[in-house]
């Protein structure tokens, strides 16, 4: 389901053509080319993570955190292993345009993935792939089977001595795993439950050695930033907003999808490209940045421009690019509802506050949901969401309480009227 | 490939264990471990669930203590540690696949089979699961099939075709 319109990852991808994601169709499209630049003129790893620098590049999965710099934290003069790894792990609600990359791109990720590798001297990557989409997860073994064969992954590629390894790892499903040390511990064949931080994978990853993790839309857009230049990339989006970017919109829009445009694109211009609302109702609310952040009113999205600034800005986040799209006739208090449950299953409950949090979270909005609300109920949630937020080993526990502060915060009343509602109904 | 035989019988098909192979090649020698999440997955397709005699027969085919598979099969939730149907069925309700219908699929599924979530059909041929977002809500609703075929845009008569389709 992807409405490309343009950007980096999709460009000159044709989705009618079955094969589209062969390889052959990707050297046909510029693909690869990067790869043979780096190792035809000898390119230097400092001018690649310069170029990844200059691109302004930001993590795609979440956290925004500039690439070039994480790339730079590689101890790449580390005399044992080191591990690249590729997080496909996409489970974060609305979330759904790692799984298009997989399914009609996969060679743009193995070939940004090779050129990491290269850049921070790491010989053996793994890509870990979410649980329930078990064919994105069949098609990247096919293509790395293609890349293979071709000699741009493997030993001395395209004859020359840098070597690479890169294999997929199919998760089964947990949310959790997303989190980076989770994946960590998750691709070690242990239960997916996040590590401590400090040491950072960095310097303890994978079987406890450096490693680098990136989302899947972030290695894909690597080649187009060497083959391009990073200042070309820059200029896509804009400042500390480099390139374009890649929105799951879901939700009550004519046309749900991914939409490839350029960081800055104004909300409202996205909205048009969607053919709008659904059935012509009224835009009431917008999640721009995956279940995770905070639900944002009409009027104050349709002031935004589709960038990491401009939705901070708004008190929100962009997140990993999930647009939820909601319309006049959805209830927040049970859409609420439905996500505070997702956070109180997805828990792995290593930490108390998290574990035992989530289920009050869950069970106060549920309650007020089903006109059993108690006056008391607003500052009870508020107050349990102070408990958790900054309080755990991981960041679920805050993506649990954001959602529920975005919601008490602009749409307070719906939560107050149920309540009164219910206190009337107990002749109270 | 593992060389440790405590288990002296294969409860495993000579396909499923090349597949195995395949993916402990994919690690380190010492770190067969990281294989154990793919040979669950491999031995629950051959199997349809996991026993716990299977789950000991893939620690001992790794070289792994059976508590490490063991605690592996009950925190991933697409692994069944109890018989299912035929076909199992999860129907996506999370926020953005409810606001495409996900309940009224969810709801048709439940009237049309004659159970609820978490229930299987007395005849054994569907199982019946609600799932979390499975990265896929811009084709809501969806459904997965067997863990492994995901199907879209699964109204009511997209369902009364694919239930028809599933023998
Ligand atoms: C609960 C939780 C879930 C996450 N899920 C994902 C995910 O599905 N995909 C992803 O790329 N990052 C996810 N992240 C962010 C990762 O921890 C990590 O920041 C990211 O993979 C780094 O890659 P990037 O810098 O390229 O974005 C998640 C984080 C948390 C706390
Ligand atoms: S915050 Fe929650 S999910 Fe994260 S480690 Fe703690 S219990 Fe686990
Ligand atoms: S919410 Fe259903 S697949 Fe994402």
């Amino acid at each position: 389901m992807t409405v490309y319109v343009k950007g980096v990852v999709f460009e000159n991808v044709n989705f009618e053509d079955p094969n589209c994601w062969r390889l052959e169709e990707y050297v046909k499209r510029g693909g690869y080319a990067a790869l043979k630049k780096i190792i035809n003129d000898k390119i230097t790893q400092d001018d690649i993570i310069a170029d990844m620098k200059t691109s302004g590049l930001r993590g795609r999965g979440g956290a925004g955190f500039p690439t070039g710099l994480k790339w730079s934290f590689m101890p790449r003069s580390f005399p044992g292993q080191k591990y690249l790894v590729c997080n496909t792990d996409e489970g974060e609600p609305g979330t759904f345009k790692d799984l298009d990359i997989m399914v009609y791109n996969p060679h743009a990720l193995i070939e940004g993935m090779i050129i990491g590798g290269y850049a921070m001297g790491i010989t053996v990557g793994y890509n870990y792939i979410h649980g329930e989409v078990f064919e994105a997860y069949q098609r990247f073994e096919e293509a790395l089977e293609e890349a293979r064969a071709a000699g741009f992954l493997g030993d001395n590629i395209l004859g020359s001595d840098f070597c690479f390894q890169l294999h997929g790892h199919h998760g089964y499903g947990a949310y959790i795993c997303g989190e980076e040390t989770a994946l960590l511990e998750s691709l070690e064949g242990k239960k997916g439950q996040p590590r401590f931080k400090p040491p950072f994978p960095a310097s303890y990853g994978l079987y406890g050695k450096p490693t680098t993790i990136n989302n899947t839309e972030t290695f894909a857009s690597v080649p187009y930033i060497i083959r391009e230049g990073g200042q070309k990339f820059l200029e896509l989006g804009k400042p500390n907003n480099g390139g374009t970017k890649l929105f799951s919109v879901s939700g009550h829009v004519n046309r749900p999808g991914n939409y490839e445009i350029p960081l800055g694109t104004p909300f409202s211009e996205l909205l048009e490209m969607c053919g709008g609302m659904r059935d012509g109702k009224k835009l009431k609310a917008v999640i721009p940045g995956g279940s995770s952040a905070p639900v944002l009113p009409a009027d104050v999205m349709m002031q935004c421009t589709m960038d990491y600034d401009s939705i901070a800005k708004a008190g929100s986040m962009l997140g990993s690019g999930a647009v939820i799209v909601m319309d006049e006739t959805v209830c927040m208090v049970s859409a609420l509802e439905r996500l505070s449950y997702f956070y109180h299953e997805e828990s792995c409950g290593q930490c108390t506050p998290c574990r035992e949090g989530t289920g009050w979270l869950y069970r106060v909005v549920h309650r007020i949901a089903n006109g059993e609300g108690r006056p008391e109920d607003l500052d009870l949630l508020s107050r349990v969401g102070d408990n958790i937020a900054g309080r755990t080993i991981c960041a679920l526990g805050d993506a649990a309480v954001f959602p529920v502060r975005g919601m008490l915060k602009h749409f307070r009343h719906e939560f107050e009227d149920l309540i009164n509602k219910a206190q009337k109904a107990k002749g109270l | 490939m593992s060389t440790n035989n405590l288990t002296t019988h294969n409860l495993l098909s000579a396909e499923s264990l090349a597949q195995i192979d395949r993916e402990v090649a994919k690690y380190p020698a010492d770190q067969a471990r990281s294989a154990v999440m793919g040979a669950l997955r491999i031995a629950q397709v051959e199997k349809r669930y996991l026993t716990n005699d299977m789950i000991e027969f893939i620690a001992n085919y790794l070289g792994i203590a059976p508590m490490m598979a063991y605690e592996v099969a009950t925190f991933y939730n697409m692994y069944d540690m109890k018989p299912v149907g035929k076909h199992k069925l999860t129907v996506c309700t999370n926020l953005p696949c409810a606001l495409s219908g996900g309940y009224t699929t969810a709801n048709y599924l439940k009237q049309k089979l004659g159970i609820d979530f978490n229930e299987t059909t007395a005849d054994g041929k569907f199982t019946l699961k609600e799932g979390e977002c499975m990265g896929a809500c811009g084709y809501a609703p969806v459904m997965l099939v067997n863990n492994h075929s995901m199907c879209n845009h699964m109204t009511p008569e997209a369902i009364d075709k694919k239930l028809a389709e599933l023998e």
